[in-house]
């Protein structure tokens, strides 16, 4: 009897434990507390050691680098710097720092803390450079030295002139991570990180959250938010579902076909194009696309307004070229996509004599970048066998498929997808249109194209400081590269994200980052 | 005894095949890591950085030679040690496959048993119906209708993970978060158990001493509980091993629609993003789990039926 009594009596606690839950969990939430549902659990939280976008995502909040891309553009701006100046031959960058910045440990920021920084990834004698490894530090490959001037200015000398270097430094690979901290946690500092951020990281539980709080500190001014969770949500269907259900505020990446499950009022869907670009390698060395009219029939065979329409359900914009438009800088407005005509595709093949020809086309399952590779796969195959080619679509999974495609398509395909996003207009066509770029080489011209005035182009604006004659570079390369159709352009992600009614001030970046620090919530 | 060391060869023998098999499928941990950046300079000397420049029976070897040392080694995709992981992942893991294991035992033997008993009868065609959907099912997908339903629409139960995110973290909680996924993995192992359960039951009450017994005028309730169940069991008792099993890799599945931290979703993960040393830490844990299972089930057989003794 006195068992059972006990027995009731527990049960009672734990009904009222569970009331109290419910309660405190509600209070706490709408308490200013951000829920993020994220894609994926990071890897971790060190900005030298990660490459995922989902990482960024965190990282952004919790750190600063020396510069960063003014709100809405991929132009860079003074964050922890407040100002630079570069040498006459585009070596030597010197930057004066920011005074009385602390980092989250309490230690403060100085030239000392950014030579660390760089040392750490790229010298491999330096005391922790076993904390890496550091995939991405080749963005910084062209400096040959860091020197502390004095407390408050730092010199960078780079071994040649590299145009793209003050946006590397914008991207997450160049924030500024507290070196006392990586001394005391050594490999164990990517879950014990301290930057300079608005936000200071709290607590990280495997697999069920990221919690970041406010910086009272904050040089740049406070958080909007008391603290920001993230939470990993692999499932797309399951993030939709949590987002339905009010378990998270904010989602990114909501799967086009769901979208539609947010129209209601309650609920702010919000869209920004990126410096993404989704192309099809076309195999310029051998078969019917060594052929360059073959290769613009193709361009305009593929209907493209019903890819990004119908399968992509408005997520992306039709591409015109190379280069995506959110370069705003770098883009050359005058650039009109290949309409959608079959028949003048069919013209262009008779005229090269490729009726009929067979294509291999490498197609992905998934990837990051890649959108929906299969059904656009599917839905450009039909389109390239109604002009009279037969495709035949092989498909790997992503990483298999890196691993076909890197090497260069000669011998195996004629075709294949591929989508990059950078974080400057060089990147790209520099590491996969030019002649020394060919797979041989260790680039990405897995279609090895070439044309001599395009690399002429891209190594004449990689050594430009001046952003005005790289934009004009950048746009002559545009036009010509278009016209040579080394790639099929297909489409311009726009990344999107949605918000429930209570998140106010939320915008997506150009750059695809994730700025918490400016939302607020009631 | 004896039998807990013969186990250590099959163990052995399971993790040379995954290292071999993950070694031989296209596609390498840089590359993962580097994306569309694996040039194949970096790939180099991102393999350098992670030891994997070695031949593979070499790495095997390492891999072996520090596990018998404890050592499990770093994840390199997670940054951290593997064991950390695993013990981690492997706690929800057996949380949710036993909550569901314990469910889809009782629920079977009891429902099979009432079948068996009202044999023809409109329960029993009720029954046998809701039992073959319950078969039928793809469990991801139940598990999705049942976010849909109970979590979005009716919000009696939270949509995905172990623990609430903020508060939370007792049992209550873990309770409330269990409900939906385990009766979605528990339900066709359920069925199966209550298909197998009523046809043994069946067979045992056609036997000789049971009409006995009911000639004695023993109550036909207690019939079917000590003398048809007690020797059913025996035979019920090999499929609920072989169904351990199955509730055990059901619950990948399972993991991913309901975003449940365990160790299906980890391997998952690990595979796709070839983290070898990981796969193999979750590799060991659950092969010695199956072991264990096995041997649990045939000590336990030995114990229920006298003639195998």
């Amino acid at each position: 009897m006195s068992n059972l009594r006990k027995y009731a009596q527990n049960l009672k606690k734990s009904v009222a434990a569970l009331i109290a839950f419910v309660f405190f969990g509600f209070s706490a939430q709408a308490n200013d507390i951000l829920v993020v549902g994220q894609i994926a659990e990071p890897k971790a939280l060190d900005p030298a050691a990660v490459t995922a976008v989902n990482d960024f995502r965190i990282l952004m909040n919790i750190y600063d680098g020396l510069v960063r891309y003014k709100d809405g553009t991929l132009e860079v701006e003074p964050a922890l710097a407040e100002s630079w100046t570069i040498s006459d031959d585009g070596t030597v960058y010197t930057f004066n720092l920011r005074s009385g910045v602390t980092f989250h440990d309490g230690s403060s920021f100085d030239a000392e803390d950014v030579k660390f920084n760089f040392d750490r990834m790229l010298d491999e004698n330096h005391p922790y450079h076993d904390t890496g490894p550091f995939p991405l530090s080749f963005f910084f490959s062209a400096i040959s030295s860091v020197d502390v001037i004095d407390a408050s200015t730092v010199k960078f000398t780079l071994n040649e002139p590299y145009a793209p270097f003050l946006s590397n430094l914008a991207y997450p690979t160049g924030l500024i991570v507290s070196p006392d901290a990586v001394m005391k946690h050594g490999k164990d500092f990517g879950r014990n990180p301290s930057g300079t951020g608005a936000f200071q990281f709290e607590e990280w539980k495997s697999n069920e959250r990221v919690v970041v709080t406010r910086n009272a500190d904050h040089w740049d001014g406070q958080a909007g938010v008391d603290a920001v969770i993230f939470r990993p949500l692999t499932d797309g269907n399951t993030r939709v579902a949590e987002m339905l259900a009010g378990g998270i505020d904010l989602m990114v990446e909501v799967p086009p076909t769901s979208l539609s499950e947010f129209s209601g009022s309650e609920f702010t869907v919000v869209e920004q194009a990126g410096p993404h670009v989704w192309f099809l390698i076309l195999n310029a060395k051998e078969g019917p696309f060594a052929d360059k009219k073959v290769r613009q029939a193709a361009n305009y065979a593929i209907n493209k307004e019903a890819i990004v329409n119908d399968v992509l359900e408005g997520t992306a914009a039709v591409a015109a070229g190379p280069t995506p438009p959110a370069f705003a800088w770098a883009y050359n407005n005058d650039l009109e996509p290949y309409p959608y005509d079959p028949e003048k595709a069919k013209a262009l093949i008779a005229e090269a004599g490729a009726e009929g020809a067979e294509l291999t086309f490498y197609v992905t399952e998934g990837g990051s970048g890649m959108l929906d590779p299969v059904a656009m796969g599917t839905a450009i195959q039909a389109d390239l066998e109604a002009v009279g080619f037969d495709v035949k679509i092989e498909t790997y999974e992503w990483n298999s498929f890196l691993g076909e495609v890197n090497p260069g398509l000669e011998g195996k395909a004629d075709m294949a997808e591929m989508a990059w996003m950078t974080n400057d207009p060089d990147t790209l066509p520099f590491l996969a249109l030019r002649t020394q770029s060919w797979p041989e080489e260790g680039g990405f011209n897995s279609g090895y194209y070439s044309n001599p005035a395009v690399d002429e182009l891209l190594n004449a604006a990689r050594s430009s400081t001046d952003q005005a004659e790289r934009a004009r570079l950048y746009q002559e390369m545009q036009v010509i590269v278009q016209d040579d159709a080394p790639w099929v352009f297909v489409a311009n992600w726009k990344q999107n994200a949605v918000t429930n009614s209570s998140v106010k001030n939320f915008n997506l970046q150009p750059s695809f980052f994730l700025l918490l620090k400016d939302v607020e919530k009631n | 005894m004896n039998r807990l060391l013969s186990a250590i060869p099959v163990v052995l023998g399971i993790t040379i095949i995954v290292f071999l098999i993950i070694s031989l499928i296209p596609g390498d941990p840089a590359t993962a890591i580097l994306g569309s950046y694996a040039t194949p300079e970096n790939v180099a000397k991102i393999n350098k950085d992670l030891g994997l420049d070695k031949s593979l029976p070499e790495r095997y070897l390492i891999w072996l030679g520090n596990i018998i040392q404890g050592d499990f080694g770093r994840s390199f995709s997670l940054n951290r040690p593997v064991i950390d992981e695993v013990m981690e992942r492997f706690n929800a893991t057996l949380i949710l496959s036993g909550t569901a294991f314990i469910l889809c035992s009782f629920l079977g033997i009891l429902v099979g048993t009432i079948s068996a008993a009202r044999q023809y009868t409109l329960t029993d065609k009720f029954i046998t119906f809701i039992v073959l959907i319950g078969i039928s099912i793809p469990s991801f997908f139940l598990g999705m209708m049942m976010i849909l339903t109970f979590a979005v629409r009716l919000k009696l139960f939270p949509v995905s993970g172990m623990y609430a995110i903020w508060g939370g973290g007792d049992l209550p909680d873990l309770i409330n978060h269990l409900v939906m996924p385990s009766i979605a993995l528990a339900i066709v192992a359920t069925g199966v158990v209550a298909r197998i359960s009523r046809n043994a039951v069946l067979e045992i009450l056609r036997q000789d001493y049971v009409r006995t017994a009911r000639a004695k005028g023993v109550k036909e309730r207690s019939i079917l509980i000590s003398h048809v169940l007690r020797v059913a069991i025996v035979t019920i008792l090999p499929v609920l091993g072989l169904q351990a099993g199955f509730v055990l890799s059901g619950s990948v599945y399972i993991e991913i629609v309901f975003q449940w931290p365990g160790v299906g979703r980890m391997l998952v993960d690990a595979i796709l993003k070839r983290d070898i040393i990981l796969v193999q830490g979750g590799v060991v844990f659950v092969s010695i789990c199956y072991v264990f299972f096995n041997i649990a089930v045939d000590v336990l057989q030995r114990v229920l039926d006298p003639r195998i003794r």
